[in-house]
């Protein structure tokens, strides 16, 4: 057995089921090794592609998903995707083949310094060098990807290592040993009893849940916590669909682009917990107003970001999940009925205004309409821009997943992370929803999409601008529009048919509900295009 | 505020690149920085000397903490740990300087390890003040090349 051998049995033996990935000589021994496996292997047209596909699998399944690259520009074409993974704590292993190792360091055809390179974008990576070290390397590397934050790990693989024969036996460990990462994963008893004291003197608790809620597969627990104690939540970006959108509970989205409840909900709380979130610019940008009249309760798994950006009252480190089951173990009389009353008159009134856009798409309620006649559990992945903003107001999520690409913010995350999320979960419907810009970022995976039959329906919301910026610029440089106009090409009906795939157009909201029918009742993958007010503010 | 990290780590390659490059892309201050292995060559102890306000020095800690190749880190301030650092200084002398340096380096405690008709070189080891005293001595003779470790510190028996 070789080195590539014993990877890809290490990959079977952590039941991985697909591979997503472009080859390249240097990975070939890889790609061998694979060809005589159960994996499935998906080859994806840009590199980039294949992390964000990663990480939709990872981000449905809960368990770190595979890409595997070929060296030099293969390795660097990844390194957006696995920036983005890591922003959001994604777990996932990235694997790039590596040219030999004597030649290492001496700028041959197609080497680049991939483990320097992603440094700062990955929880930990790995250059193998003996191809005995593979079975203990990916051990290591699946834990330290799933467990305490979630996070990308990076396997570099020189070719002659992959075709190296192993001197030992195979054998896959049953545990890792490491003695510098042991992630603490359950809260502190004396903390979780100050909380549940604050708790029961509180008049305005909010819970503000982040993204950790769904990475430590926490909304059980979330919700008993909630209904049990009647605490108002809100959430965060990459918290969205923790409650489902119409929960009595639920008010809704912080930050620069959140709900206006929301925010007047954080702003009044006298006790506000953070659950999974890193209290992040996007997030709360004066967080030191956050802690000046409040109780500030921070959980996170992940210590350094506790009192990074805003200190907190009582800290407690491990995940939501442990947590709140021990908090779910108490009693505690808490007298909530006042406050949200307060919460739902702010939800009625408190209503973001959108001027009308005749003759066009109004891209918030086409969202609201989108997520009446998507399945409970379908999975809505926005992209990057103004439509992510419109995805994030007006989705419904009742028990389906919400993902977007919230950290980085990487344009073209859609497409791909939906074709994942699709593969990952067959029986879901899976909806992309970008604008013409990221569209265009991820277009080449038009093809994938065709030639492996994934079946996810693709909006896109066309206003020929990027639209964005161009809203920044309307409003910080006073309509000096500049690399905003991305002009009316490609036609997206052609392209669609250049492909293969459906195609419907909606022009504007006469019969939005029979076009959204057309698209989600067509069968296989259906590229829908929608024409919106260039002019249209978020 | 000026703090010492004496960080353990595994002693592999990569790994002061690592602990290295988290300060330089946080934007974290490195005043000295030193590395040697331990009694057991596997670990390697780090120390270094950083300054910025609470918050960061906390996020120093907390980040150092993340890394998986850091086994512990210790913090704790110059005044509750013993520092030395070495230096070795080499000067150009004449007839005229050449008593005043070596009486300079008899009340620094400093050694003469090395001289030619025209250049000598002196060793000190001492606390990073005395160092820096004895730069700022030797600074009327001309200097020719200056090599120091950078601070190594261990906290002081009692502490422990």
């Amino acid at each position: 057995m070789n080195g590539a051998q014993a990877l890809v049995k290490c990959l079977e033996a952590e039941k991985v089921k697909y591979v997503f990935g472009y080859s390249g000589v240097a990975i070939c021994p890889f790609y061998d090794a694979v060809y005589h496996s159960n994996l499935k292997t998906v080859l994806i047209r840009t590199e980039q592609n294949a992390a964000h596909a990663a990480s939709g699998m990872a981000r449905l399944t809960g368990k770190a998903a595979v890409c595997a690259v070929t060296s030099g520009p293969g390795a660097t074409n990844l390194i957006t995707g696995i920036a983005t993974a890591f922003a959001d704590s994604i777990p996932m292993i990235c694997i790039t083949g590596q040219v030999n190792s004597e030649l290492i360091g001496s700028d041959v055809f197609q080497e680049a310094d991939i483990t320097g390179a992603v440094e700062s974008f990955v929880k930990y990576s790995y250059l193998v060098k003996d191809p005995d070290d593979v079975p203990r390397i990916v051990k290591e590397a699946f834990y330290i990807a799933n467990s305490g934050r979630p996070g990308p790990v990076l396997i570099d693989f020189p070719s002659d290592v992959q075709n190296a024969e192993l001197k030992k036996a195979f054998d896959y460990p049953d545990d890792v040993k490491l003695r510098t990462y042991k992630p603490t994963v359950k809260g502190n008893t004396l903390q979780i009893k100050k909380v549940i004291k604050e708790l029961e003197k509180a008049r305005k608790p909010l819970i503000c849940a982040g993204g950790g809620v769904h990475l430590c597969n926490a909304v059980p627990e979330l919700m008993e916590f909630v209904n049990e104690y009647k605490v108002p939540v809100v959430s965060t970006m990459m918290g969205i669909g923790v409650l489902p959108t119409e929960h009595p509970l639920y008010f809704g989205m912080v930050g620069n682009n959140g709900s206006p409840a929301a925010n007047r909900a954080m702003r009044e709380a006298d006790m506000i917990i953070m659950l999974g979130a890193r209290v992040a610019d996007r997030a709360v940008n004066q967080p030191e107003v956050l802690t000046e009249n409040t109780v500030l309760v921070h959980i996170d798994v992940d210590p350094a970001e506790i009192g990074k950006n805003a200190g907190a009252t009582i800290p407690i480190v491990g995940d939501a999940k442990h947590i709140l089951k021990d908090m779910n173990e108490y009693e505690v009389d808490t007298d909530t009925d006042e406050w949200i009353k307060e919460l739902e008159g702010y939800r009625r009134d408190l209503k973001v205004l959108r001027p009308e856009h005749p003759g066009y798409v109004d891209p918030a309620l086409f969202v609201r309409k989108l997520s009446e006649k998507l399945e409970d559990t379908a999975v809505y992945v926005a992209d990057v821009g103004q439509n992510q903003i419109w995805s994030c107001r007006n989705h419904i999520v009742r028990k389906g997943r919400f993902l977007t690409s919230g950290g980085m913010g990487t344009m073209g995350y859609s497409i791909p992370a939906a074709m994942g999320a699709k593969l990952a979960s067959p029986d879901r419907q899976v909806v992309a929803v970008c604008g013409d810009g990221s569209f265009q970022m991820s277009m080449m995976e038009l093809a994938t999409i065709m030639q492996y039959n994934v079946d996810v329906k693709i909006i896109v919301m066309r206003n020929n601008y990027l639209g964005m910026v161009r809203q920044y610029e309307h409003f910080s440089l006073k309509d000096r529009y500049m690399m905003v106009d991305i002009g009316t090409l490609p036609k997206l009906d052609d392209i669609a048919s250049a492909y293969g795939m459906g195609y419907v157009l909606i022009k504007d909201m006469t019969d939005v509900s029979k076009k959204i029918d057309q698209v989600l009742k067509s069968k296989g993958a259906c590229l829908c295009e929608c024409l919106v007010d260039p002019m249209d503010l978020v | 505020m000026k703090r010492i990290f004496s960080v353990l780590v595994e002693n592999r390659s990569g790994v002061l690149w690592r602990v290295a490059g988290l300060f330089s892309r946080r934007g974290f201050n490195i005043s000295s920085l030193a590395v040697g292995e331990t009694d057991d060559p596997e670990r390697s102890l780090m120390t270094i000397l950083s300054k910025g306000n609470d918050r960061t020095l906390e996020q120093i800690e907390k980040q150092l903490n993340k890394k998986i190749d850091v086994i512990k880190v210790k913090t704790f301030d110059e005044s509750k740990a013993v520092c030395r650092e070495l230096m070795l200084i080499k000067v150009k002398y004449n007839k005229g300087n050449r008593r005043e340096i070596m009486e300079t380096c008899e009340v620094m405690g400093a050694e003469i390890v090395d001289m030619s008709e025209t250049l000598m070189m002196i060793q000190i080891c001492d606390t990073p003040e005395k160092i820096q005293l004895m730069i700022s001595m030797l600074a009327q003779v001309s200097v020719v090349e200056v090599a120091r470790t950078g601070t190594l510190a261990l906290q002081k028996c009692l502490e422990d």
